[in-house]
C-alpha cells in the first residue's frame, strides 16, 4: 500500500526537510551574524561562484621551455667548472645548449673519455624524492660517443619531478604574494602536471593580481663595470663577464654589469615600502639575512665610490652610487615608485621569487558589477519562473496542484539546504539549474496527477486510484531521472567553473526532486486522505 | 472549479498514420543540419577558438558602437567583433586570437585597457589561450559522447534493445537539430553551449522514457493488439503529461531567457529550443522508430527485469 506510512518513515520524512530548513536559514542572515552564534549551530552558507560576486580565474601554466633553457645554462657553467677548473684539466671545444634540449661538447683528448665520465658522473643531479621510490632518478643523462662528442640531456622522469616541484614551489610563492592584497580567501591550487589555477572573489582590480602574480620577481644586485664602454657594446657585443642591461626609466638607460651577481634575493630577510626621509618620496627599504649583511658589509667596503646595480628580472630598478661600506645589511631603493608600486615590490621581495617563469593561459575576470546585476537578474528570473510554475499547477490540478506547490516549495529548501550543507559553488549558470529543476521538478508530480486522473477515467475509487498512481509512476519517475542524472555526473566531471556549478544544481535537484514530489507529496495525500476521507478525487 | 488541460482527456490521435511525414520531416532537417553544419560551420566562441571577449559599460552615456569599432581597428588586432550587449551603455567586444602564443593575448588585452583607460568600466574579461581552447573543445566532444553512451548502457540495462537504439536515435536527432539551429542563426558556441546540449540529452530522454516505459506496460497488457495500434495508445496516454511538463519547463525557462540577463541568454535559449525538439522527437520519432526497429511482440521479447516487475503490477 503506497499510502500508508509507518512511524518511522514519517519522522524520517519530517527529519529530512527539518534538515533542509536548518541549513537553508544561514543564509538568510549576514557573515557576521553567523560568525556570532555557537558552534553547534549550523552556520555554513552558500559560496557564490566569481561570475556572481565578481572576481579573478586566472590559470597560469609553468614555461617548460623558459624553465629547460634556464637549466641547461646552470648545467653549462657545471660542465665548464668540472672540466676546466679542477686538476687535472681536461681539454674539450663548442660547449653549448644545442636545439633548446641538449647540451653538447667534444673532447679533444678522446683517450681521456673514462676520466671524463668519471668526472661527469656527478653532474647528472639525481632527485631527493627518488630515494623513497626505490629507483635512482636522475635529472639529467649523459652519452659519450667514441669520437668524444658528448651529450647532455633531460630524462622524462628527472624533469617532471623537476616541473613538479617548481609548480609547488610556486604556488607558495603565489600564495605569500596574494595574502599579503588582502582579499578574501583567494584560492590557489595545482591543476594538472604544469599548472596553476588562483582564484580570487570580490576583487576590484584584477590587474594588480596579475602584475604580482606574473613576475618572476628574481632580484640581484650586481657591480657596474664603468670601465667598459656601453655604446660600443650595444653596438658589438657587451665584453666577457659582462651583461647588458636596460633601466625601467622611460627613455631606458643602458648599463654594463657583472654577469655574477654580488647578492640575490634570496639573501634578503624583510622588505617594506616607506616615505624617503628627506625627499618625501616613496621608497623601498629592505634588511639582508646575516650572512648576507656579512656579504653586503665587503663588498660596499671593498668599493667605495663605485655604481652598483639593483636588478629585478633583468631590468635596472636603481643604480645608485656606494658612497660608503653599509655595515648594517639594510639598504633602500628609491626608483621611480608611486606609492602602490613600492608597496607592491615589497611584497615581492618579501614573497621571494618565482622558480620558474609562469604564463596566463585562461583568465575569466568578472568585476563586481556585473555580479550584482546578475545576482539581480538572478533573483528576479527564479521568482518569476518559480511563481508561474506554481499557478500553472494550481489552475492545472486545483488542490493537488497546491500539495505540488508545497512539495516544491521543500524542494527548493532542500536543494538550498544541500547546496549550503556541502558547501557548494552557486554559480549563474548554476541558478539557470535550479530554475531548471523547478520546470522539470513538477514533471514527477505530472506524472503522478495524470496517472491518476486515467485511473479515476477506468472507475477506480479514490484510494485504489491514488495508490495505483503513485506505484505506477514511481519506476518511470525513477528511470526518467537516472537519465537525467547521468548526463549532470559526466557534465561535473569533465567541465569546470561556472559548467560545474550547473551540473551540481541540476544533480542535487534531480535527487531532492525524487524525495520532494514522489516521497513528501505522496505523504500530504496521505495525510490528506485520512482527514477527509474522500470518494471522490479533484482531479 | 474546472481544471486547465492543454490537450483534451482521452485523445485518439493517429500519430503512426503518419509517421512517413514526420520521418521525412526529421530526416530532412537532420540532413539540412548537418549540410549547415559543413557549409557555414560553427560560430566558435573563445572557449574553442581561443581569443579574448571583453564585455565594457561606459560610465558617459550611450555606447557609440562605432566609435570604439575604429579606435580598436587602430591597435591592429585582427577580426574585431563589437556589440551592443544587452543595454545602450553595455558593448561587447570580441578579440580573434592572437598570433604568437599565450603571452599575445595577454598583450592584447593590455592594449585594450589602455585604449579605453578610465572611460569605461571593464565588467569582464575572459582570455582563453590556444592550448586551453583545445583542451576545452575536446573535453566538451568527449562530455557528449561519453554522456549518449552512458545513457544508452542505461537503457539497454531497463529495456529491450530496440528502446536504447531509438532512444539514442531521437536524442542525437536533438543534438544535430540543436547544432543545426547554432549553424544557421550563428550563434556563438561556447562551453555554456555544451552545456546545455548535456542538458537537451538529459531532458530528451527523460521524455522519451516515460513514453517507452508507457509502451512497455501496455505491450505487456493488451497482447494482441497490433504494434501501430498500441504505439499510438501509448503516446496518447502519455501526452497530457508529455505537454503539461514541457510547458512547465518552458514557462521557467522563458523566465529565465527573459529576466537572466545577456550573460546566459543564449544559453537559455538553446534549452528552449531543445525542449520544443526533445518534446517534437519523443512523441514522432522515438516511439515510431521502434515500429521500424522490429520490436518482437509475444513474451519472449520482454526479458527478466520485466517479467518480474509485471508480476508486482499484477
Amino acid at each position: 500500500m503506497m499510502l500508508y506510512f509507518a512511524r518511522w518513515k514519517v519522522v524520517s520524512i519530517l527529519l529530512v526537510v527539518f534538515a533542509g530548513f536548518i541549513f537553508t536559514i544561514p543564509n538568510f542572515f549576514t557573515r557576521d551574524e553567523v560568525a556570532s552564534w555557537p558552534d553547534w549551530v549550523p552556520g555554513r552558507q552558500l559560496v557564490l561562484g566569481l561570475d556572481l560576486q565578481g572576481g579573478a580565474y586566472l590559470l597560469y601554466e609553468v614555461d617548460r621551455g623558459s624553465y629547460e633553457e634556464k637549466r641547461l645554462q646552470a648545467l653549462v657553467g657545471d660542465i665548464r667548472t668540472s672540466l676546466r677548473q679542477s686538476e687535472p684539466r681536461i681539454g674539450y671545444t663548442g660547449l653549448g645548449v644545442k636545439n633548446d634540449k641538449t647540451v653538447q661538447f667534444r673532447l679533444r683528448d678522446t683517450g681521456r673519455i673514462d676520466e671524463a665520465r668519471a668526472r661527469l658522473k656527478d653532474l647528472v643531479n639525481p632527485l631527493d624524492a627518488s630515494l623513497f621510490a626505490g629507483t635512482q632518478i636522475n635529472e639529467f643523462s649523459f652519452t659519450i660517443a667514441d669520437d668524444g662528442l658528448v651529450r647532455f640531456s633531460f630524462t622524462d622522469e628527472g624533469l617532471a619531478q623537476r616541473i613538479r616541484s617548481v609548480v609547488d614551489q610556486s604556488i607558495e610563492v603565489i600564495r605569500r604574494r596574494v595574502d599579503q592584497l588582502g582579499t578574501t580567501e583567494p584560492s590557489i591550487q595545482r591543476q594538472g602536471e604544469d599548472r596553476i589555477l588562483v582564484e580570487a572573489p570580490g576583487l576590484d582590480d584584477p590587474e594588480r593580481l596579475k602584475t604580482l602574480i606574473g613576475q618572476t620577481a628574481q632580484m640581484t644586485f650586481h657591480l657596474v663595470d664603468s670601465n667598459a664602454n656601453v655604446q660600443q657594446a650595444i653596438q658589438t657585443r657587451p665584453p666577457a663577464g659582462d651583461l647588458l642591461v636596460y633601466s625601467t626609466d622611460d627613455p631606458p638607460v643602458p648599463y654594463l654589469i657583472d654577469e655574477t651577481p654580488l647578492l640575490t634575493g634570496e639573501d634578503l630577510q624583510d622588505s617594506q615600502a616607506t616615505f624617503d626621509q628627506r625627499s618625501n618620496q616613496p621608497v623601498v627599504t629592505f634588511r639582508f639575512n646575516t650572512s648576507g649583511a656579512r656579504k653586503f658589509a665587503k663588498v660596499t667596503q671593498q668599493n667605495v665610490g663605485r655604481p652598483f646595480a639593483i636588478v629585478l628580472d633583468n631590468e635596472v630598478i636603481s643604480a645608485p652610487v656606494i658612497r660608503e661600506p653599509i655595515l648594517g645589511g639594510s639598504g633602500q631603493i628609491s626608483g621611480n615608485f608611486t606609492v602602490q608600486s613600492a608597496n607592491d615590490l615589497a611584497i615581492l621581495l618579501r614573497a621571494g621569487a618565482l622558480p620558474a617563469k609562469l604564463t596566463i593561459v585562461e583568465e575569466r575576470t568578472v568585476g563586481p558589477g556585473l555580479g550584482a546585476d546578475s545576482i539581480e537578474a538572478g533573483k528576479i528570473a527564479s521568482l518569476v519562473g518559480i511563481v508561474a510554475v506554481a499557478v500553472f499547477m494550481i489552475l492545472a490540478y486545483g488542490l493537488f496542484g497546491i500539495i505540488a506547490d508545497i512539495a516544491l516549495f521543500v524542494n527548493m529548501v532542500l536543494i538550498f539546504g544541500a547546496l549550503s550543507f556541502l558547501g557548494a559553488t552557486l554559480t549563474l549558470p548554476g541558478i539557470a539549474g535550479i530554475v531548471l529543476t523547478v520546470g522539470m521538478a513538477v514533471d514527477a508530480n505530472v506524472l503522478i496527477y495524470e496517472r491518476v486522473r486515467e485511473e479515476v477515467r477506468n472507475g477506480r475509487s479514490a484510494v485504489s486510484a491514488l495508490d495505483a498512481g503513485f506505484s505506477r509512476a514511481l519506476g518511470t519517475i525513477l528511470d526518467a531521472n537516472i537519465t537525467t542524472l547521468i548526463a549532470a555526473v559526466i557534465l561535473f566531471y569533465l567541465g569546470s567553473g561556472p559548467i560545474r556549478g550547473f551540473a551540481v544544481t541540476l544533480a542535487i535537484g534531480i535527487v531532492t526532486t525524487v524525495f520532494s514530489a514522489f516521497t513528501f507529496t505522496r505523504f500530504l495525500v496521505s495525510m490528506w486522505l485520512r482527514n477527509r476521507r474522500p470518494s471522490k478525487l479533484p482531479i | 472549479m474546472r481544471l486547465l488541460r492543454i490537450v483534451p482527456e482521452n485523445t485518439h490521435f493517429g500519430f503512426m498514420k503518419n509517421r512517413f511525414i514526420s520521418f521525412t520531416l526529421s530526416g530532412t532537417l537532420a540532413v539540412l543540419s548537418i549540410v549547415m553544419f559543413f557549409s557555414l560551420g560553427l560560430n566558435y566562441g573563445i572557449d574553442f577558438e581561443g581569443g579574448t571577449v571583453v564585455e565594457i559599460a561606459t560610465k558617459n552615456g550611450p555606447a557609440n558602437i562605432g566609435d570604439i569599432r575604429s579606435e580598436l581597428r587602430d591597435l591592429n588586432l585582427g577580426d574585431v567583433q563589437v556589440q551592443e550587449f544587452g543595454a545602450p551603455n553595455d558593448v561587447l567586444i570580441r578579440i580573434e586570437r592572437q598570433q604568437g602564443g599565450e603571452q599575445a593575448q595577454q598583450k592584447a588585452i593590455g592594449l585594450i585597457r589602455d585604449t579605453f583607460g578610465d572611460t569605461v568600466d571593464f565588467r569582464r574579461v575572459e582570455v582563453v589561450g590556444p592550448r586551453v581552447s583545445g583542451e576545452l573543445a575536446q573535453a566538451g566532444t568527449l562530455a557528449v559522447v561519453v554522456s549518449l553512451f552512458a545513457v544508452l548502457v542505461y537503457i539497454w540495462f531497463r529495456f529491450e534493445w530496440q528502446f536504447a537504439v531509438g532512444a539514442i536515435i531521437a536524442t542525437v536527432h536533438d543534438v544535430i537539430l540543436t547544432i543545426g539551429m547554432f549553424a544557421v542563426l550563428h550563434l556563438d558556441f561556447s562551453l555554456s553551449s555544451i552545456a546545455a546540449i548535456l542538458t537537451i540529452v538529459g531532458y530528451s530522454l527523460n521524455d522519451t522514457v516515460v513514453v517507452y516505459d508507457r509502451i512497455r506496460e501496455d505491450m505487456r497488457k493488451y497482447k494482441k493488439m497490433p504494434l501501430l495500434d498500441l504505439l499510438d495508445r501509448a503516446i496518447n496516454q502519455t501526452l497530457s503529461r508529455t505537454t503539461m511538463t514541457s510547458f512547465t519547463t518552458l514557462l521557467a525557462l522563458l523566465s529565465l531567457y527573459t529576466f537572466g540577463g545577456e550573460v546566459i541568454r543564449s544559453f537559455t535559449f538553446a534549452m528552449i529550443w531543445g525542449v520544443l525538439v526533445g518534446t517534437y522527437s519523443s512523441i514522432f520519432v522515438a516511439a515510431p522508430v521502434l515500429n521500424f526497429l522490429n520490436l518482437r511482440r509475444g513474451p519472449d521479447a520482454s526479458g527478466g527485469t520485466a517479467e518480474k516487475e509485471q508480476a508486482e503490477t499484477a
